[in-house]
């Protein structure tokens, strides 16, 4: 393999630089959150669906703020339970006119956040059927991941640890299975509290880390944005140099020759 | 000025507008541009060719919908 941590992520006849994508929630406000994924150096920005304004058309729009032509915008099913809303949002998001992309969230409770896998795989299905590149988020369960391979995702979201937990990545072992047992890109998505959490993710293999929360609850939002950047090319370049085998023992590394 | 109007349902609102309205008509009407929005019409999506054409009658239930910032709920 050659030695690349840039090297372009392709997902379905899309290029990627990043491998780090963001989501534009829960920032202060909409200058907060630009200047937070230009730190980031992001090149993929997730963002939700949801009813205009009609009362206070004074309010400014995100893509205002996030250029269209400058990022992949990653339209997200966030918010919904059935297959019936994910499927309903994810064509509004494509009719609201960016892409056929589509990060493909059927949660399960509101307490988790965790995916409904049963539902999710109904959900891709059908929008595999009529298009979409789906993106699913799902579960640290390789078999729901081969599953989700074989209905025509292109790539497929794990998490790490419940949406906005901050826990790290709390089955390191799962996800290294699932990354072996399926051949298209994994973004781990969810989770993630801070840099070492991305690097981590990285070093074990994944393609790409996808977060918000971590960098949008940050008390510095931007400066975090910026370690989160370096910390997920640190940890891919680290993935591709391959690390040192675990030894219960020492080895030293200075020679015993020529010592008194 | 007595033109008739017909009441739809706008977002989960009630909302009176001029009758042999167009989708375009209601966009124009509410500041909306309409190139970032996706309308959907009694639960069918509008393609925007068809905003300009598509008339609006009595009882249509209308959302109009746009990106806004989220990522992870």
């Amino acid at each position: 393999m050659e030695i690349d941590a840039n090297n372009r992520l392709r997902i379905a006849g899309y290029e990627f630089k990043s491998r780090l994508w963001v989501g534009t929630g829960k920032y202060k406000d909409f200058i907060e959150t630009q200047k937070a994924i230009e730190a980031s150096g992001a090149d993929v920005v997730t963002v939700a669906v949801r009813r205009v304004n009609i009362t206070d058309r004074s309010k400014e729009n995100l893509l205002d703020y996030i250029d269209p032509k400058k990022y992949t915008i990653l339209p997200n099913t966030a918010g919904c339970y059935t297959v019936e809303d994910a499927v309903r949002y994810a064509r509004l998001a494509r009719a609201a006119g960016i892409s056929d992309l589509v990060k493909l969230e059927v949660l399960g409770d509101e307490k988790t956040l965790f995916p409904d896998t049963i539902g999710l795989l109904e959900a891709a299905k059908i929008l595999v059927k009529e298009g979409f590149v789906v993106l699913p988020y799902t579960n640290d369960d390789p078999i729901v991941a081969k599953k989700l391979v074989d209905i025509g995702c292109p790539a497929v979201m794990p998490l790490a640890a419940p949406i906005g937990s901050g826990l790290g990545i709390r089955n390191p072992y799962n996800l290294k299975i699932l990354m072996e047992a399926v051949n298209v890109p994994v973004i781990v998505d969810a989770g993630v509290g801070t840099a070492s959490d991305a690097a981590l993710a990285m070093e074990y293999g994944a393609d790409a880390v996808l977060m918000n929360t971590a960098i949008a609850g940050a008390q510095s939002p931007i400066a975090m944005a910026e370690a989160m950047k370096y910390a997920v090319w640190a940890g891919r370049l680290a993935y591709q140099a391959g690390r040192i085998p675990r030894k219960l023992y020492a080895t030293a590394s200075s020679p015993i020759e020529g010592m008194l | 000025m007595a033109s008739a109007t017909v009441t739809i349902q706008l977002n989960g609102e009630p909302r009176g507008v001029n009758e042999q309205i167009t989708v375009s008509d209601l966009l124009r009407e509410l500041n909306i541009k309409p190139d970032r929005v996706a309308v959907e019409l009694n639960l069918e999506i509008v393609e925007r060719q068809m905003f300009d054409t598509r008339l609006l009658k009595e009882g249509d239930r209308v959302e109009i919908l746009s990106f806004i910032g989220g990522g992870r709920e």
